[in-house]
């Protein structure tokens, strides 16, 4: 597909900058990819990657500067025009219709009017060479995470691009999966394409970019070759000082200390056409723990939150125990008012509002917990003390932003998972329930949200996270559990735990859960 | 050439504060093309429509009349759309209203007493709110949808009150017409400036509720729940907001509003209750309430701008011989031109020469994208 056209740079940015009120999203941003490289882009929340990524797709206008495509100025106006020239781009949240098949799914997005068994067929062909499977005839909804990405890398490439831009594309994928994503990338590099590839996953960077890019506060730190550098000398690049290890001191006696949350035979029902059963799961996490549950995505983690949260309610009013207390029957409220704390996996939209502010947010979750603080007679909120206790979360957590009190939609999604985090943390909470506390989160703020949570499970708190970063769980449990098909397995100490251990109980290698294979027909 | 709406990043605050203006004056626009086809110079009839009716103090008393009720109920509904729930229906809260609170004046014509009005009044506030909750039951249990539930109990009432003063409720000394007794003074909302004009306390009871809603919607953890529901439900549940307690906490509290608007209308203009209580204001009140941007005090200067057109209605009937339907299709047009005009709100307009057709259909999928990031 690719035209053997001479080598020189396919893409050439020069002093590319974007604003956004006082801040500086991108500074005079230079980026050259050559043809046939995977090229990084790295670079923390907020450091502009994504800014400068939809620059290049169209999306958004830069203010100044200059985009040279196979030494040509062009104007990419709007994501057409990207794609025209040649330039696709795969995203970190998908944009897919569960009720579709992949194919329809795609042609919605050619929309060229060639028949739908026809683009099938070319899926299928392309999924085969790419050694992507894929079921072209399949529902998304049924579709797993990493298969959901096959079918946006496949929409990518039937449009024959010359340069691939990957969001964070590992990033909801098991080891294997990313394995597998890793082959076909440089299959792709062999047939001359480019890709940019943007991560904070510095192993990943070292094992398949010829070369990254590093971004801080919107200005380019540096061009390296990943693989001469190491992955802390990138830290530091990224993050401009060293990116402190997350400790964890090993404790004695958590046997004895006594359960703050505990969860007896939790079944549910699945909702919807589309989401899993929970099978009788049981669970104790006791204070001064971390217990984590690994998975991968969409084998029940989200109901089991929302049971365990209380957005759910149990008719077995013990199936979920806080402090000693049955708490099954419930409300959320009611939940928080024993002492716990929760962290739902979506930020926008679920843990915070969209189009209100940070004080506003912190308001959403702590309004009952807080009241004699934050709520004055009458029901009048009291803001003044609100956007205090707001700016003291702020500080805490290192959360940055370009307003004083801004919407929560106007920062990173790491920033917000900051203060998101950093709101429940705040009330010191007996119990905290975190659903993927570091989800498309860099590699600093990762690590701090990572040792608040051992540091407050330290102090005498039960913390339960649920990840599909294995590399995390490992990092911060004492042990760790595994999801799979609506069922739990028991937890393994971390003493014992070995990554290939839990990945074939992400699999579903364990006896009780092999006989599950083909229950998303019955759900 | 071609039209095209590409989406905004934020929203926009020029649009936002410009929308009803640029929607008023399309309005007076297309208004201008209406009255020359009915061969009307525009000049005279907008004069004769905007400003005659204002032209005097007793004029100007006759207007707060009209805009009492559209503010009240706008108020209300404003609550209710701020939270995603959507009454329709304060027309028909408004009539049963009306008639609960005329239970006093109509059944002990004789009882006079200082409690009289308050207790009308209060018993028009529940009759409101009573009839509100029935949508709002049907909703939150199961699941019907509150535009169609509460948009067809308007009919249900009209027909009631129709039947009320045509049967139990005639007056038997009113020689068969279909109304009831006059009320007496105690049930009589007094005026507010007798020398100089009808004005009444309804216009008083409609600035105080504009102001305690914009006190509930800006500064009560009730008014951030209305909010976050509205907004994003999903995050409200988080929140542990209830989105049941919601639906009648907002249908009640419309309805005791638009309640309040009908005891109001027939203890102050009235005096008593005929088949036809109210010219639209449970409507119109909706078009006040998104004119007013769902905001109180925007909402005032709406509903006193939407009372205008029915007072041109009535003048333009008398001096320019046309009917007054015509103040409804002001109305139509007003609510068409701002909801219109919302959109740019959101959206930017582009034009597209023919050639550029394909670049254009090929940003579907990004526009989608950039919605659901937003």
């Amino acid at each position: 597909m690719g035209e053997p056209l001479a080598t020189g740079n396919l893409l050439e940015v020069r002093g590319l900058t974007k604003v956004f009120g006082t801040l500086k999203a991108c500074d005079a941003v230079d980026l050259t990819v050559a043809r046939g490289e995977i090229h990084a882009l790295l670079g923390e929340n907020g450091a502009g990657k994504s800014t400068l990524v939809k620059m290049l797709f169209g999306s958004l206008e830069p203010h100044s500067g200059q985009i040279l495509w196979q030494g040509t100025p062009v104007r990419i106006t709007n994501p057409g025009v990207a794609k025209k020239l040649g330039i696709g781009m795969v995203f970190q949240h998908f944009s897919l219709f569960e009720a579709l098949t992949a194919a329809e799914n795609i042609a919605l997005s050619l929309d060229d009017g060639s028949p739908i068994g026809q683009i099938a067929a070319k899926a299928r062909a392309l999924s085969f060479s790419y050694g992507l499977p894929l079921d072209p005839d399949s529902l998304v909804g049924d579709l797993s995470v990493g298969e959901r990405q096959r079918i946006e890398i496949i929409r990518c490439l039937l449009q024959a691009p010359q340069l691939i831009i990957l969001d964070e594309p590992t990033s909801v994928l098991t080891p294997q999966e990313a394995d597998k994503l890793f082959e076909t990338l440089e299959r792709l590099r062999e047939e001359g394409k480019s890709i940019l590839y943007i991560s904070h996953r510095l192993e990943e960077v070292k094992r398949i970019c010829d070369r990254a890019t590093v971004l801080r506060h919107g200005k380019v730190v540096g061009h390296c070759n990943p693989r001469e550098e190491t992955a802390s000398s990138l830290a530091r690049m990224m993050v401009g000082n060293e990116v402190k290890a997350v400790v964890r001191v090993p404790v004695d006696g958590l046997e004895e200390a006594p359960a703050l949350l505990e969860i007896r035979n939790l079944s549910r029902k699945p909702a919807t056409p589309f989401s899993i059963p929970l099978r009788n799961i049981s669970l104790s996490v006791r204070a001064g723990e971390v217990v984590g549950i690994a998975g991968v995505a969409g084998n029940g983690q989200g109901e089991f939150f929302e049971a365990v949260s209380g957005e759910v309610r149990q008719e077995d009013t013990g199936a979920v125990r806080i402090g000693g207390k049955d708490a099954g029957a419930l409300s959320i409220t009611g939940r928080r008012l024993l002492g716990a704390a929760f962290v739902p996996e979506e930020r926008l939209g679920h843990g915070a509002a969209p189009r209100m502010r940070l004080s506003e947010n912190l308001l959403l979750s702590r309004h009952a917990t807080d009241r004699k603080t934050f709520i004055g007679p009458g029901g009048m909120v009291r803001s003044g003390i609100v956007q205090s206790a707001a700016q003291r979360i702020i500080d805490a957590m290192d959360v940055r932003k370009s307003a004083p009190d801004p919407e929560a939609a106007a920062l990173s999604g790491g920033n917000l998972q900051k203060f998101i985090v950093g709101r429940e943390l705040d009330r010191r909470p007996s119990v905290m329930v975190v659903n993927q506390p570091t989800w498309g989160v860099d590699a600093g703020a990762a690590a701090h949200i990572r040792q608040a949570l051992i540091e407050l499970a330290r102090s005498g708190s039960a913390v339960l996270v649920i990840s599909q970063d294995l590399d995390e769980l490992f990092e911060i449990s004492d042990a760790i559990a595994v999801m799979h098909n609506g069922e739990l397995s028991q937890p393994i100490p971390i003493a014992e735990a070995t990554f290939e251990k839990i990945g074939l109980l992400m699999g579903g290698a364990e006896p009780g859960h092999a006989a599950h294979g083909s229950e998303a027909e019955i759900a | 050439m071609r039209v095209e709406l590409v989406k905004r990043p934020q929203r926009s605050a020029l649009f936002s504060a410009l929308s009803p203006f640029i929607a008023f004056a399309l309005t007076m626009a297309a208004g201008a093309i209406l009255f020359l086809l009915l061969g009307i110079n525009p000049i005279s009839a907008f004069y004769t429509y905007f400003i005659s009716p204002i032209s005097e103090v007793w004029q100007l008393h006759e207007l707060t009349i009209k805009a009492a009720p559209l503010i009240l109920i706008a108020v209300g509904l404003a609550v209710c759309y701020r939270a995603n729930i959507w009454n329709i229906g304060a027309e028909g809260q408004l009539i049963m209203g009306a008639i609960v609170g005329s239970a006093i004046p109509v059944m002990f014509p004789a009882f006079e007493s200082p409690i009289v009005l308050p207790l009308c009044l209060l018993l028009g506030m529940l009759g409101g709110a009573a009839y509100a909750a029935i949508p709002a039951v049907l909703k939150a249990r199961f699941n019907t949808n509150e535009i169609l539930t509460s948009l067809m109990l308007v009919y249900v009432a009209q027909l009631f009150l129709d039947w009320m003063v045509r049967g139990p409720w005639r007056d038997p000394q009113g020689h068969g017409f279909p109304q009831t007794v006059m009320f007496n003074d105690s049930a009589t909302l007094p005026a507010l400036f007798p020398v100089a004009g009808r004005a009444n306390w309804g216009f008083v009871f409609a600035l105080v509720a504009a102001l305690a809603v914009w006190i509930l919607m800006t500064r009560l953890l009730r008014g951030f729940e209305v909010r976050v529901l509205g907004s994003s439900p999903r995050a409200g549940r988080f929140a542990g907001f209830n989105f049941n307690r919601m639906v009648f906490f907002t249908f009640m509290l419309s309805g005791a509003l638009a309640g309040l608007a009908g005891i109001s209308e027939v203890t102050g203009a009235i005096n008593q209750l005929q088949p036809t209580i109210s010219p639209g204001y449970g409507f119109t009140a909706i078009i006040v309430a998104f004119l007013g941007r769902l905001n109180p005090l925007g909402i005032v200067a709406a509903g006193l701008v939407l009372a205008l057109t029915y007072l041109g209605g009535e003048a333009a009937q008398t001096a320019l011989g046309i009917s007054d339907k015509v103040a409804r299709v002001f109305q139509g047009m007003l609510l068409f031109f701002v909801l219109g005009c919302d959109t740019l709100i959101h959206y930017r307009i582009r034009f597209v020469g023919l050639g550029a057709k394909a670049r254009g259909e090929s940003e579907a999928v990004p526009a989608a994208k950039l919605e659901e990031v937003h």
